[in-house]
């Protein structure tokens, strides 16, 4: 079988893929890749199917030895990638040869870079995925240093560029919010949500936390369990919210103020400690 | 029954009660719609989340509206008994809230049968409905760092099982060696909402 090897697995390398949506009423959160663009290029990249998992790399430093031929792809926020030692670029194909060692550097923009592999990390699907949910635990264990990846049989021939150089992050986010389902609970929710919100270090793939002036309840008490999606951003006793990202709660019992459009999760999942984010309320 | 819009993509049933919720649930979830992604109830609410750019959420809330929420599709029911040794930590302070003795406790507990509600918390972990009023007691003032794995407790309406070692601050009534949860297995939760469950003290 064709493997890959890991050297280092630098701050945080998890296998993801699009995720096991459909669970979420056994207790199960969605899970897979949080910028979904990046792991659909990456992977259209090197000739696979949208849904192959690949690496979720936090932050670079993973070093990967190849033990067979393979092609990879790095996407994600630019960043420099070497093949035994020289520079071989980001966005594109890379073709290794046995023994060959890919290094990804730390991003200088972004948080999450993302590698693909020909033919797919084949680790041991758990629910439909080989996606590693923080959460639950569920899926395959965070890589470590020696860990050898088995890989999936290569299905297509790598695409070559399709896409222009990576995207900076923005210095501010701005971020339309669709308002509900509990937005009823706050007093003036759409003027209280719209100002500057800084992005802290305590998030991670369960959600981004929020710092900034915190929201004010115009309704006491307490909600009874209910049901959450990607984005909901939810209020806790403290006012400051957190905007619920792959890996979130299926329940919960504080009220979510309103909901992120899916299309600025890609961004949201990049946004490092310290960014601002501009909530856009519509109703 | 309220409507509630929820992101682009869901849409959340306010039910006037839990029975009405379960109606909404087992409704939404026997339609089959292909484009319905989840139906996740709660202890009020039913969430349904659709596949972006479809009419599921118009169908799933026809589908609810053609219904009769007083008779809805059984769904055929599974029915789970779980063996339970009953020496939780705080078995006796469940008998003292109640003005009951210990025994009575182990009776009134194994003697109702159970429905799950919904879920949450931690994968496979179900809240049941069912308990009988004397045990329907609030959460411990100071929740637990760590409840082992299999323990069975009580808080407020509900009574559930943890399906692995987490911090928790319902009162404990003892524990099961039944598996709850395993990601691998064809069924990775023993308890789906809807399913009925009893309690056996094997002590």
């Amino acid at each position: 079988m064709r493997t890959l090897e890991v050297v280092e697995p630098g701050p945080a390398a998890l296998v993801e893929d699009l995720g096991r949506p459909g669970y979420a009423h056994l207790g199960v959160p969605p899970s897979g890749a949080l910028d979904v663009p990046a792991l659909r290029l990456a992977n259209r990249l090197v000739g696979n199917d949208d849904g192959c998992a690949g690496i979720e790399s936090l932050l670079g430093g993973l070093v990967l030895r190849a033990r067979s031929s393979c092609t990879v792809a790095v996407t994600g926020p630019p960043v420099r990638v070497t093949v035994d030692g020289r520079p071989a670029g980001s966005h594109l194909p890379i073709h290794l040869r046995p023994e060959q060692v890919l290094e990804i550097a730390a991003p200088q923009t972004g948080l999450r870079c993302y590698l693909a592999v020909s033919g797919g990390i084949a680790a041991d699907a758990e629910l439909g995925s080989r996606s590693r949910d923080v959460l639950s635990g569920i899926g395959p264990q965070p890589l470590k240093a020696g860990d050898v990846l088995p890989l999936g049989e290569p299905q297509g021939i790598p695409t070559g560029e399709d896409e222009l150089a990576a995207r900076r992050p923005p210095a501010e986010l701005v971020v339309p919010v669709l308002l509900g389902p509990r937005h009823d609970w706050f007093a003036e929710p759409a003027q209280q949500l719209a100002v500057a919100w800084t992005v802290t270090p305590e998030s991670n793939r369960v959600g981004l936390r929020l710092d900034g002036t915190p929201l004010r309840r115009s309704k006491d008490g307490e909600l009874p369990s209910e049901g959450l999606v990607t984005g909901a951003i939810q209020v806790p006793p403290s006012g400051l919210p957190v905007v619920f990202l792959a890996d979130h709660p299926t329940t919960g019992g504080y009220p979510v103020i309103g909901v992120v459009a899916p299309r600025s999760l890609p961004a949201l999942a990049q946004a490092r400690p310290g960014t601002t984010v501009r909530f856009r309320p519509q109703a | 029954m309220r409507w509630l819009p929820y992101g682009p993509d869901a849409v959340l049933v306010e039910c006037d009660s839990l029975g009405e919720m379960s109606a909404v649930r087992a409704t939404v979830t026997a339609a089959r719609l292909p484009d319905v992604v989840e139906v996740v109830p709660g202890a009020r609410t039913v969430l349904v989340v659709g596949r972006p750019g479809t009419s599921a959420l118009q169908q799933a809330r026809k589908a609810v509206e053609a219904a009769d929420l007083e008779h809805p599709p059984g769904a055929d029911p599974r029915e789970v008994e779980l063996p339970v040794t009953y020496d939780g930590e705080d078995l006796r302070l469940v008998a003292e809230t109640a003005g009951i003795s210990v025994e009575e406790v182990v009776q009134l507990h194994t003697g109702a049968e159970y429905t799950v509600a919904f879920t949450g918390f931690a994968p496979g972990f179900a809240y049941l409905t069912g308990l009988p009023e004397p045990l329907r007691q609030s959460r411990l003032d100071t929740p637990r760092t760590r409840v082992p794995a299999g323990s069975v407790g009580l808080a407020g309406e509900f009574t559930g099982v943890y399906p692995r070692s987490s911090p928790g601050g319902w009162r404990l009534l003892g524990h099961t060696e039944t598996v709850l949860f395993d990601p691998r297995a064809e069924r990775p939760a023993l308890l789906a909402p809807g399913d009925r469950v009893r309690f056996r003290s094997v002590r």
